[in-house]
């Protein structure tokens, strides 16, 4: 049963509608290129197997807002306000239609990043803290949150395997360096201290993502074991 | 990232509030027609206007995707988009803006279709404080047959349909307004909204409306000296186009 909790306003009102919810929210979260998508396919079918309906989400995979927001990423119009607020419609449209109905039909939901990376990359570009928080207030504490912990320098190389340095992952809207790779080494600095500051205030777990796949995925799985039902 | 009350702009930021049919728009662009008389440059926003942002909120609608929650964050961030372009640029160039509707709308509305008041204010932090903020206060039945004259559709939710406040769209349409305007009645203290009388002759609310706004323009730079007339001489040949348009419209 994932609990009606908040850390900010129910602005849905769950808890006024009674609502129970038998599944379990279970979050993955990290930076950019740090495996979260690999454990996450690793992790579908091992608790499919095992007899469980699972949902996997992730950003800007909204019916509502997903098309629009990557749209608008495209030009060269849409400030760090609007990209954030574009962000937000986007998750709570993926929590209403698609992670709220699965937990109420005893789902295990996986997602791929949740209200952290949002709001990490929001404060990163010069949102107010207490702002951003309030509106991601209306969001469950999740069953458990991952963290895949992972340092710039192990960072780089991994992120040059998967095809080089991207712009939005660079952080390039605000143009923090000079080329690509220092803007990166920058904007990935500054989000990784925002995660670690997060770690404590959210209780995420810490996982080594230096360690090699299979090893990883073995360390969810043993901790995700006791969070399902009749595990 | 400055919240609202903390911005700080050589221009000036008049906005108009009001439920449809309240006559406000007709009163914005009469200002407008003034001030850019007055040698002002003025900017003018309208609410719902975003084109990063006007796809989805049309499709949300049409395919009646909407919640109360996302409703009220698609208009958040069309808001935004205006704000860091319409708004606060042309604020920082020392001109004087206009918006038709602004975030007490918003505020009414959402709070209208039970979003959680305190996060609907939290979520407009990033607002700019405008220098005034009129409210055309109007009678319902005023505004309800300004509204429904002559219109034969409601669409869903301008008519508040999403509520499920009755399946009637005209029914639901005049319960969801109301609420609508008891939000507004209750944000006169709670932001300091200048109340307008809109039930008085369009001429004498434009009157009064340049005469609350007159102090405020001293020291905002003009691109040139004010037209010849004098401030009224024009007012009823500025009356006539917009007239035939102040009916029947809505946000």
């Amino acid at each position: 049963m994932t609990e009606l909790a908040f850390y900010g306003i129910d602005a849905i009102h769950l808890k006024q509608r009674d609502e129970l919810l038998p599944g379990r929210l279970v979050v993955i979260e990290g930076t950019d290129g740090v495996g979260r998508s690999t454990q996450i396919t690793l992790l579908r079918p091992w608790l499919e197997s095992s007899g469980y309906a699972v949902v996997d989400t992730e950003m800007t995979r909204s019916v509502l807002a997903g098309a629009g927001l990557k749209q608008a990423k495209e030009g060269h119009t849409l400030g760090p306000i609007t990209l954030n607020l574009y962000y937000a419609t986007d998750f709570v449209d993926r929590f209403e239609s698609q992670i709220l109905p699965a937990l109420r039909a005893g789902f295990i939901v996986l997602t791929d990043r949740y209200i952290y990376s949002l709001m990490a990359r929001a404060i990163v570009r010069g949102a107010d803290p207490r702002w951003i928080r309030s509106i991601y207030g209306l969001a469950l504490k999740p069953d458990a949150v991952f963290y895949l912990k992972v340092g710039l320098d192990d960072l780089i190389p991994r992120v040059l395997q998967r095809g080089g340095f991207d712009y939005w992952e660079s952080g390039m809207d605000m143009r923090l360096g000079a080329d690509l790779f220092e803007s990166f080494v920058n904007y990935q600095t500054l989000l990784l201290e925002q995660f670690e500051l997060m770690t404590r205030e959210y209780g995420f777990q810490v996982i080594d993502a230096g360690l090699p796949v299979d090893q990883l995925s073995d360390q969810l799985k043993q901790r995700i074991l006791p969070l399902l039902p009749h595990g | 990232m400055e919240t609202y009350g903390s911005h700080s702009f050589p221009g000036r930021l008049f906005v108009v509030e009001g439920v449809d049919g309240s006559g406000k728009s007709t009163q914005i662009a009469l200002l407008r027609q003034w001030l850019i008389s007055e040698g002002y440059t003025v900017f003018f926003s309208e609410w719902n206007s975003s084109p990063l942002v006007k796809k989805t909120t049309s499709k949300g609608k049409k395919k009646q995707l909407l919640t109360p929650t996302t409703f009220s964050l698609i208009h958040a961030t069309d808001f935004a988009d205006r704000t860091e372009h319409d708004i606060i640029a042309p604020l920082k160039a020392g001109a004087i803006v206009l918006a038709d509707r602004y975030i007490y709308t918003a505020f009414a509305r959402d709070v209208a279709r039970n979003v959680d008041r305190q996060w609907v204010r939290e979520l407009y932090q990033f607002a700019v404080k405008p220098t005034v903020a009129f409210y055309y206060r109007v009678p319902l039945e005023v505004s309800l047959s300004r509204i429904l004259t002559g219109r034969n559709e409601l669409k869903y939710y301008e008519s508040g349909m999403d509520l499920g406040l009755s399946s009637d769209p005209y029914e639901s349409f005049k319960l969801f307004q109301e609420r609508i305007v008891s939000e507004y009645e209750k944000m006169i203290d709670e932001f300091g909204l200048t109340v307008m009388d809109a039930t008085l002759p369009i001429p004498e609310q434009q009157r009064r409306m340049r005469k609350i706004i007159r102090p405020y323009l001293q020291g905002v730079r003009r691109m040139r000296g004010p037209a010849k007339e004098t401030a009224w001489a024009g007012l009823a040949r500025e009356m006539r186009p917009s007239l035939t348009d102040a009916q029947g419209r809505s946000a």
